[in-house]
């Protein structure tokens, strides 16, 4: 496996984990009605305290660190629409782990997008 | 109850942040990174200096900085949407990026990779017409 192949993968995997994870705490803390800035840091301090908010930041660290080492080899217009693809992902994992429904329409859309991402690819240089 | 017209407001007021500060945020990593160079090796002393060098950067600092407020936007509107439906919404965001490096950042993008980047954009507006909440409510 390539370096390029490597530092994408970890893009991918390890954003789309780690937003599931951040996902799966912030339905834990519920949802956010006051937005006021005290009201906002209360609730992220008691995110915070949620193991899987803390594996998802760890998770997506490694994601960002990758796509730094990626953005330094290529283009910001090739790595960043590359990194669509964690919709594949991301819709598999929600609909596995999180109990979303994925709906026909919603798949077929996400579908499209995996399209582009390889016109994406095929039209690198 | 809830007024369902007012959540929808809430969501598309954060998605419109979402997918301002997270494009402006990759450009601004992007130009910080190309500046700071590829490491001569990728033995773990040199990583550590070139993340050292990364870090170093101001420009890596704003963009860091716009995608923790894009980060923030993202992490709010996941306490009460489905994350299959936030994540293909900010899909958008990867049409932007593409626009700003190439007027911008002055990147070449080929006619295949627009038309690659048009289809997302159609795969998101697919999307963004269903449910943005499939899961049972507590």
């Amino acid at each position: 496996m390539s370096l390029e192949a490597a530092l994408l993968a970890l893009i991918v995997l390890g954003g789309t984990a780690g937003e599931l994870c951040i996902t799966r705490a912030m339905k834990v803390v519920g949802e956010v009605h006051d937005f006021r800035p005290v009201a906002l840091v209360r609730v992220f301090a008691r995110a915070m305290r949620i193991p899987w908010m803390l594996l998802g930041l760890s998770l997506m660290g490694i994601g960002f660190f990758a796509m730094l080492a990626m953005l330094s080899l290529e283009n910001v217009s090739f790595v960043v629409p590359f990194t669509a693809l964690t919709f594949a992902a991301g819709a598999y994992g929600g609909s596995l782990f999180l109990g979303e429904r994925v709906t026909p329409l919603r798949w077929a859309g996400i579908l499209l997008v995996c399209l582009g991402v390889l016109l994406v690819v095929q039209g690198k240089g | 109850m809830k007024s369902s017209q007012g959540l929808h407001l809430k969501t598309y007021c954060l998605l419109f942040l979402m997918v301002t500060f997270g494009p402006v945020g990759d450009i601004l990593l992007g130009k910080g990174m190309k500046m700071v160079g590829v490491p001569p090796a990728w033995t773990p002393n040199e990583i550590f200096h070139f993340f050292l060098r990364a870090f170093s950067s101001p420009i890596v600092w704003l963009g860091i900085g716009s995608l923790l407020t894009y980060l923030v936007c993202y992490t709010l509107v996941l306490s009460w949407a489905d994350f299959s439906y936030v994540q293909p919404a900010s899909a958008i965001a990867y049409v932007i990026v593409a626009l700003l490096g190439h007027f911008w950042l002055h990147e070449y993008v080929s006619p295949r990779r627009w038309l690659g980047i048009a289809i997302i954009c159609f795969g998101v507006l697919l999307v963004g017409n269903t449910a943005f909440r499939t899961t049972e409510h507590h």
